[in-house]
């Protein structure tokens, strides 16, 4: 038979251009029936504008495409279904008020308007389909009533009911703890073996060598390889396109300064607070960060850490409990209060909360401390105090940039990054709080995050760092708190914290042995 | 006295029989909001609709029973060419949807393109030729009670009662209706299941406003019944309330309708009945209720919590980067 030795799906010198950005040039890879392949890269490399190619979402510029060997031209991502390619994206495509079974069977059927749906047969087939998978799901609930695990599951149904041959996943893992992760694994591999394709999207380098059974390798969007290794260290070489041993040994310098550590300067007592949805964000988190630490917050996106850093930037209110920053008891819901206090905040939404993305750098960078002189001369505000500023802070935090007054919405994540930091530094902080630093950055800007971090630590400051990606945490962190549910499950020191119980508690295992 | 004669059976026919315009345009608006498109430009279309049901009826020679629904036709299209333009601006070149909604309502309503057609036309001199009278169905408008309250209304209530009954099956029971909430919703996951966003809102916006052509041909053919310079006084708005009023479902709409439209009629029940309470107060209530329900449903926060549709007043955009 011919259509065994076809690839299931196949790219073909692929090139996608946004305004400004190449997002894909010249990508080349076949994916073969049963296999689990890995699309590997880098944040920035192009992954996600490729599987929106492959989901017809996007079309491509140049190059084409060929499904079972057959060459194909996706006009809209209803092609893409009817050729039997599906895609679980990484924001999930729910409908929060709608049921499982709704949205499952939302797009599906091709009877003329007005044609009533049966959603007693929808729920069936979606039990048929969990229980064949072991993907439980109960078809009634609403979406909103799910954890991220269980709505996940629904995406993947929601493939498989359109009787998909090829599966793409879009970062899956990353909003799962690391035993929900391992489990997602073994369901891959059982679809591959089921004679289903399976492209795994991820930068994580560890369950790509242990899950796919070939990667292809993207970097600044173009294709670099294919292959079966397996060994991680010759993946990441792959994927940064030099050797990991300099970003290993940038990483491992960081650690153990725990002995000097000062006094305490920011103390969290008993903390509560709801989320958007009225539901319970924080139940009782304590924390304490001294001066020169880094307390690393652990945990599963959406389990409350959101809801802390902007109480403490005093971004939301707090229902009760108390926030202490070096002895003074900080005012509940003012943002202006935490700022005089010393207490500075990198958000992760760094263009919507942390810049105002037409203002120049310079103007950014003074947006807290133009009531004060220099810059400020009440009632006006010196423009050229502002930007002289600005090229001091640019050369000290090493912003690369045409110049001061260069819009930072053209600035790339990396710079946006350092111009947010060389904010929340320059007035000599007590306390910092960020928010995944990393997330978006490419290699090199994540080690110069990193070391400004380490740095401020070193200077005095306390800091609370606040991230999804538990290596970064590990590699930076004095201590170690696990956030779990609006509660912190646990504290740990450095030394003594054990990426894998670490794991569990992200999870909310709190029973080792279990 | 008959028992008919009860103030309440008086209040509540006249409820309904001035409730029914409201019915028409809130319906209207509410399928286009369930796309994600809101619509502030009801009290134009309405005035639209009422001037070309007015012309028709003045000016189609031939019997009530081909004139009047030709009149009710050319009032859906003229208002359905008004939802039109609002469809063209928000979905094709994503104006926001306040600024266009408002700019049509201007450019349509009172001492707008309305005023100026029934000037042309010499419309409002004389009554229309036609128009909707009460109807005794099945004899039955004697009955006690209900008699006159729901077998003794014009056509168009009856005809409003098909359309709230067929819309909440066409939203609830029907995959098309599945799909426009989808889109209304959340567009991103509508799209990437392969349900085309601005054929769901095009669609959605000028059918529902061409709804709001027949609420206006209420006014001009029924309650009036002849053109008057800016007739619908506001009721557009509070059609737009009303939705918010309904939670988006079509069911509780229709009674929030008539619950408006007693407030309406009720000024001159009591009046006619000697019962004297301030008639510009009266006359202000259902205004009045209209901000308060549109100051609360400004607010994002807690239009999330009515159930407002979430990506409502949001264009959307595919190769979002």
């Amino acid at each position: 038979m011919e259509a065994v030795t076809a690839p299931a799906v196949a790219a073909f010198h692929v090139t996608k251009k946004f305004p400004g950005v190449i997002a894909n040039e010249d990508v080349t890879f076949d994916v073969r029936v049963g296999e689990v392949h890995a699309l590997l890269g880098e944040n920035g490399a192009g992954k996600t504008t490729l599987s929106n190619i492959l989901t017809g979402l996007y079309r491509p510029d140049d190059g084409w495409m060929e499904v079972a060997g057959v060459p194909v031209d996706f006009q809209s991502p209803r092609d893409a279904i009817a050729a039997g390619i599906g895609m679980v994206h990484q924001h999930f495509r729910l409908i929060p008020t709608f049921s499982v079974a709704e949205n499952i069977a939302l797009g599906t059927g091709h009877d003329p308007v007005g044609g009533r749906f049966d959603l007693k047969k929808v729920e069936e087939r979606v039990v048929e389909i969990s229980e064949s998978f072991d993907l439980p799901v109960d078809p009634r609930a609403k979406i909103w009533q799910l954890s991220v695990g269980e709505q996940q599951r629904v995406e993947i149904i929601k493939v498989l009911y359109r009787d998909a041959r090829v599966l793409i996943f879009d970062e899956p893992t990353a909003v799962l703890s690391p035993l929900e992760s391992e489990r997602l694994g073994v369901t891959l591999q059982t679809m591959a073996r089921s004679g289903r394709s399976i492209v795994f999207i991820s930068h994580k380098l560890g369950e790509v060598a242990s899950i796919a059974d070939r990667v292809t390798v993207l970097r600044h969007g173009r294709s670099f390889e294919t292959t079966s290794e397996n060994d991680v260290s010759a993946l990441a070489s792959l994927m940064i396109g030099r050797d990991v041993e300099s970003v290993k040994r940038s990483a491992g310098a960081i650690v153990d300064s725990s002995s000097r550590l000062g006094p305490v300067v920011l103390e969290i007592n008993d903390l509560h607070a709801v989320g958007d949805r009225g539901l319970k964000a924080l139940e009782g988190v304590s924390l304490d960060v001294c001066a020169g630490e880094i307390l690393g917050v652990a945990g599963v996106a959406g389990n409350g850490q959101r809801e802390l850093v902007e109480i403490l930037a005093g971004l939301r209110r707090a229902g009760s409990g108390s926030i202490c920053v070096d002895g003074e008891s900080l005012e509940n819901g003012s943002t202006r209060h935490p700022i005089r206090l010393g207490v500075s905040y990198v958000p992760q939404d760094r263009m919507g909360t942390g810049l105002a993305p037409d203002l120049t750098i310079a103007e950014n960078m003074a947006l807290k401390n133009f009531r004060r002189p220099p810059v400020a001369r009440p009632p006006f505000i010196r423009q050229s105090v502002i930007d002289a500023q600005g090229r001091d802070l640019m050369e000290q935090f090493d912003v690369r940039a045409p110049s001061e007054t260069t819009p930072t919405r053209r600035l790339s994540g990396g710079n946006v990054q350092k111009v947010l930091l060389a904010r929340e530094m320059s007035g000599d902080p007590k306390v910092l709080v960020i928010a995944s630093p990393s997330q978006g950055l490419d290699v090199g800007a994540v080690a110069t995050v990193h070391q400004l971090l380490i740095d401020a630590a070193e200077s005095g400051v306390g800091v609370l760092l606040v991230s999804e990606d538990l290596d970064e945490v590990l590699a930076l962190s004095n201590r170690i708190a696990v956030m779990y549910e609006g509660r912190i499950l646990d504290t740990f020191d450095r030394a003594e914290a054990d990426a894998q119980r670490i794991g569990m508690l992200m999870g909310g295992q709190l029973d080792v042995s279990a | 006295m008959s028992v008919n004669d009860n103030l309440f059976v008086i209040i509540m026919a006249s409820a309904i029989f001035y409730g029914t315009p409201l019915v028409f345009a809130s319906l209207g608006e509410l399928l286009a909001e369930r796309s994600g498109v809101l619509n502030l430009g009801v009290e134009g279309m309405m005035l639209l609709g009422a001037v070309a049901a007015a012309w028709v009826s003045t000016n189609v020679g031939g019997p009530a029973i081909v004139v009047l629904p030709l009149a009710i036709v050319a009032a859906m299209i003229a208002a359905g060419l008004g939802a039109s333009i609002h469809a063209f601006l928000t979905i094709t070149l994503r104006v926001n949807q306040i600024i266009s909604g408002l700019a049509l309502t201007i450019f349509a309503g009172a001492a707008g393109l309305s005023s100026y057609l029934a000037g042309i036309w010499q419309l409002g001199q004389t009554p229309v030729k036609h128009q909707f009278g009460k109807i005794d169905v099945f004899g039955l408008s004697g009955v006690p009670v209900v008699g006159p309250i729901l077998f003794h209304q014009t056509l168009l209530t009856y005809f409003s009662w098909v359309l709230v009954v067929a819309a909440s099956f066409y939203l609830f029971r029907t995959r098309a209706g599945l799909h426009l909430r989808a889109v209304g919703e959340s567009p991103q996951t509508a799209d990437s299941v392969g349900i085309s966003v601005s054929r769901y809102r095009y669609f959605h916006v000028i059918f529902g406003g061409s709804f709001a052509g027949i609420a206006g041909a209420c006014f001009s053919l029924m309650i009036v019944p002849t053109w008057v310079d800016g007739m619908t006084a506001g009721q557009g708005w509070i059609a737009l309330a009303l939705v918010i009023f309904g939670f988006w479902r079509p069911d509780l709409t229709l009674i929030g309708a008539y619950l408006f439209g007693a407030l309406s009629s009720l000024g001159l029940t009591l009046q006619a009945r000697g019962i004297h309470i301030s008639t510009a107060l009266l006359t202000a209530l259902p205004y009045v209720m209209t901000i308060v329900v549109l100051v609360v449903v400004s607010n994002t926060a807690s239009r999330r919590q009515l159930g407002a549709p979430a990506a409502l007043g949001k264009p959307y955009e595919r190769e979002e980067r």
